[in-house]
């Protein structure tokens, strides 16, 4: 179990390095997708490690604990913000997420089928 | 009572492992019960989590939502950016290479074309309503993606906390419309097939609202959803505070 949570932990720090550097490398005081390269670098490692033929279900599970964490710790995280000014532009909030949605309803069959003319045209 | 305070008070983040587990039984009750089943569970979950953050700063008047309330401060350490960031990096287990590569092209291309469209039009809806500094459009615009790139790409670029509230907003409300309006669409733009259900996750990314959206439409097609949707966020924390963002200040700045 300590090795896949230590595999995580890994793949974390290094990817927030990355992203740290990638951040100070672009002139930006900030980190640029340290989680998106830890998930790219916890991917590859999974894929080496699958090839070795050294990853187990036991690993496995001390990376998946955390996996299955994330939706408590989003709902903690949704309890701890600054929900009270936000709340004054609570029209933004239903605007953006809703019309986003719908304008990909009407795109999506034009999406399936130019690709299904590309594959089989 | 005071010996109970005092055992809270030393053990915050155990206290806010109850707290979100209990709100989490409540949820899924009224999931089944009220809504059956058509809002998840968790959806349900994080957005009592924001009606406690507005209750938390009505109540204290503090920046930090329900965890200001005295006792309560393990809340915000739980649902802090570090443990926020290591729990999504363990998500991407779930996802497979060799897998993504069966969906091929059409699933690279819709998970492109869901995150350009879903940031550009988040991006515009924050322009509409007055913003115009790039930190704050690009963070809302990446809320428009799903409620986790929001606050990833807010805690990177530094936005502020009401901002990246409103970008959680954002994505609680694309889940949730994603959720109620896939199974009365689903014929009719022909969300039918595996392939075409990949397609849709990478469109649509909101893994929940896809996976709770697909299980209303036919349950056979939710894990080829969520392949793709899994993909979604990691990509959407890759480029929102990246490339997109060096956009927005080109155009913007």
């Amino acid at each position: 179990m300590i090795k896949g949570l230590a595999l995580l932990a890994f793949s974390f720090l290094l990817g927030q390095w990355m992203g740290e550097l990638l951040g100070s490398w672009l002139g930006i005081n900030a980190n640029v997708g340290g989680v998106g390269f830890a998930m790219i670098i916890l991917l590859l490692s999974k894929e080496w490690l699958i090839k070795q033929d050294l990853l187990n279900s036991e690993m496995e599970f001390g990376i998946h604990f955390w996996g299955k964490l994330y939706i408590p710790v989003v709902i903690a995280m949704a309890a701890s913000l600054n929900v009270k000014s936000a709340i004054s532009a609570g029209t933004l909030a239903i605007l953006a997420g809703i019309v986003p949605v719908l304008i990909s309803l009407m795109v999506f069959p034009f999406l399936i089928k130019n690709f299904d003319k590309s594959t089989h045209g | 009572m005071d010996e109970l305070l005092k055992i809270i008070d030393k053990n915050g983040l155990i206290l806010a492992f109850l707290f979100v587990g209990v709100l989490t039984i409540f949820a899924d009750y009224l999931s089944r019960t009220i809504f059956k089943k058509r809002i998840p569970g968790s959806a349900i979950a994080i957005f009592m989590g924001l009606i406690l953050g507005y209750i938390g700063g009505e109540l204290t008047g503090g920046q930090k939502g329900f965890s200001d309330v005295p006792h309560f401060s393990g809340l915000a350490l739980l649902g802090g950016s570090m443990f926020r960031d290591f729990t999504i990096v363990a998500t991407a287990l779930g996802a497979s290479f060799i897998l993504i590569r069966k969906s091929g092209l059409l699933g690279l291309i819709s998970l492109m074309v869901g995150i350009l469209l879903f940031f550009i039009v988040g991006v515009g809806v924050a322009w509409a309503f007055g913003y115009r500094d790039a930190v704050s459009l690009c963070t809302i615009g990446a809320g428009a993606c799903t409620y986790i790139v929001g606050p990833v790409t807010g805690g990177a670029l530094g936005a502020s906390s009401e901002v990246i509230a409103l970008s959680i907003g954002t994505g609680l409300v694309k889940t949730i419309a994603v959720t109620i309006l896939t199974p009365i669409f689903a014929k009719k733009i022909g969300l039918e097939s595996p392939a075409s259900a990949m397609a849709y996750g990478g469109v649509m990314g909101t893994s929940s609202g896809v996976a709770a959206g697909l299980a209303a439409t036919d349950p056979k097609l939710v894990p080829y959803g969520a392949v793709t949707a899994t993909f979604y966020t990691g990509l959407g924390c890759l480029l929102c505070p990246s490339l997109l963002f060096l956009i927005l200040e080109i155009i913007f700045a």
